[in-house]
């Protein structure tokens, strides 16, 4: 089994949690940009939530399935179609074999992420899948997806291929069948206001910068990609300039150079960093930058630790539950 | 001998990094006896980790703990606490006491580099900034031991110390948005060579032929943090020779 590549688009790669264990030797996290979407494709499809997936981004990805298979869809709304009908996402999807996959467009947001029942049978770099591009390690064979690649499967579980068989009765004259119920996720993928926790180095900004931090939007600027987003907008000036000393950054780091022009850090950012730490995105809101691109505006919101900790617990528990409700077949198949 | 090194908690500060990591920060300058602590703090965690423990990110001074709050708050759930309380204490109980990291002879690497023109954009400014001729900066560049003190940023990076005064630079205003494999750069008082092509906000004065990242090796990274690098400079006709040599 496997999937092939007719078209990679803007860009594909295979993504699955991130590569942790070795930023003490400066090796980049990486992962999915939005893991949050990640993780409940692979939880659709009945996989572990870390397994990889093909993070596609923008448009113009076109992949073929060789053999009968169990696909989700979710995060952007990048317009899937097969065979010229829409394909929705958030939903476990059965495609039959030899059925070509296109993303034609965005819609919302501006990542998709396709996961296959058995995930990739690819091998562990560092105890990861993801692709480092800049590195040249992970994924398939250290790059980004081209056209003709052949990723093999793995092995589906046997829950997978209890969805699938219902799923594959329910085909008729089209080569794809899905449910009619979905996760109600795709609300956290389109939205504009991102929610942060002062940074490292809040208080040495300048007072009318804090200010401005808050209350000014900012626009993602074509310097970006899934290290990190340059912004425009108001221009961050410290209160006196000053070195630091590198030390550990983090996704979602919001750092500002001294022409004052944010960057926000995000899934391939670097270990370490040395540029004043304005902000710290909130976990709970890092699928929402990871689904903004170039040109659109972001707002920051500030909220403290606490509230910060507790959006983490919730959306924890939440994935949770959709996860046992999926297993207790709570949803129908039929 | 092993030797313990007993902490006072006023002199560490310890910051959240968002909700999930948590920076214990030693001091605020390259010294070998604050990176001790930094090593030993690291070494401990590895060995003695607590439930939700990820990874941790030791720099020059500091050590960053990552961890998963809500696994942290699943295993020592005390109702009143939040997991960033959790980490807190236990990672003070932890620095009440440090055992000091044995130290091996170090080992000393070589690093050539071709100083200046297309190699070290900044190399004039780096001699502007400090009111020295490009040959000056390219002696005391030369002419120290460097200490590895962490590999950071991208996989394989030396952040370096022993970096002499007279050419401390600040980073870019903006970075650059991609730096060639091999340049070797200045930031404040650190320096350090960038190991594969990535954007980065260091003033770059030269680059090596040398690979120092090398994912294809069990251990990719050629440094590791104990080393002492010194820098050769080289023509432009040699870093050609080193080049084909080693590709």
């Amino acid at each position: 089994m496997s999937v092939q590549i007719i078209r990679p688009g803007l860009l594909a790669t295979i993504q699955d949690l991130g590569r942790y264990g070795f930023q003490q030797y400066g090796v980049v996290v990486g992962g999915a940009m939005d893991s949050l979407s990640l993780r409940l494709a692979n939880v659709l499809v009945g996989n572990e939530e870390g397994e990889a997936a093909i993070e596609v981004t923008m448009m113009g990805t076109s992949l073929q399935f060789n053999e009968d298979t169990l696909i989700s869809i979710t995060g952007g709304d990048l317009n899937p179609v097969i065979d010229g009908n829409p394909v929705p996402l958030w939903r476990p999807i059965f495609v039959q074999k030899n059925t070509v996959l296109s993303f034609t467009g965005c819609k919302v947001g501006c990542r998709a992420y396709v996961a296959v029942a058995g995930g990739f049978s690819i091998p562990n770099v560092m105890n990861s899948k993801s692709t480092y591009i800049r590195g040249e390690i992970g994924g398939f064979k250290g790059r980004a997806l081209q056209e003709g690649d052949l990723i093999p499967l793995g092995e589906e579980n046997s829950f997978s291929r209890k969805i699938k068989k219902v799923l594959q009765s329910k085909l008729e004259q089209r080569s794809f069948a899905s449910v009619d119920w979905y996760v109600p996720f795709e609300r956290y993928v389109n939205k504009s206001v991102v929610r942060v926790l002062k940074g490292t180095e809040f208080e040495k900004f300048s007072e009318s910068a804090q200010k401005q931090f808050f209350e000014q939007e900012f626009q993602i600027t074509p310097q970006s990609d899934r290290m990190g987003y340059r912004l425009s907008g108001a221009s961050l000036g410290l209160k006196q300039p000053f070195e630091l000393l590198s030390e550990a950054v983090a996704n979602g780091t919001i750092q500002v150079p001294s022409d004052g022009n944010p960057i926000v850090l995000l899934a391939d950012r670097q270990t370490t960093g040395g540029y004043p730490r304005i902000g710290q995105i909130a976990a709970a809101d890092l699928p929402v930058i990871a689904q903004m691109k170039p040109g659109d505006c972001v707002r920051f919101q500030e909220i403290s630790l606490y509230e910060a900790e507790q959006l983490y617990m919730e959306r924890e528990k939440e994935i949770k539950q959709i996860r046992t409700a999926l297993l207790l077949k709570k949803w129908s198949f039929e | 001998m092993i030797q313990t090194i007993k902490n006072n908690l006023e002199e560490i500060q310890m910051k959240a990094l968002g909700e999930s990591a948590i920076t214990v920060q030693f001091g605020a300058e390259i010294s070998p006896s604050i990176n001790k602590k930094v090593k030993a703090l690291a070494s401990k965690l590895q060995h003695e980790s607590f439930s939700g423990f990820i990874e941790c990110t030791p720099a020059f001074a500091s050590v960053t703990v990552f961890y998963d709050p809500f696994i942290v708050k699943q295993a020592y759930g005390e109702k009143a606490k939040t997991s960033f309380q959790i980490v807190h204490a236990i990672l003070e109980r932890m620095l009440e006491v440090l055992v000091e990291e044995e130290e091996s002879k170090p080992r000393i690497v070589e690093i050539p580099v071709c100083y200046g023109n297309d190699f070290g954009p900044d190399l004039d400014f780096v001699a502007a900034h400090n009111n020295l001729s490009v040959d000056e900066v390219i002696h005391l560049h030369a002419s120290a031991e460097y200490p590895v003190y962490m590999i950071g940023f991208a996989p394989g990076f030396p952040y370096l110390g022993g970096l002499s005064e007279k050419i401390h630079a600040p980073r870019r205003p903006s970075p650059r948005t991609s730096i060639p494999a091999g340049s070797v750069g200045i930031a404040g008082s650190q320096t350090g060579v960038y190991p594969i092509s990535t954007p980065g906000g260091w003033q770059l004065i030269g680059r090596t032929p040398m690979a120092l990242f090398r994912p294809d090796r069990d251990q990719p990274s050629v440094l590791s943090a104990g080393d002492i690098v010194k820098f050769i400079p080289i023509t432009k006709e040699e870093y050609d020779q080193y080049q084909e040599r080693w590709q």
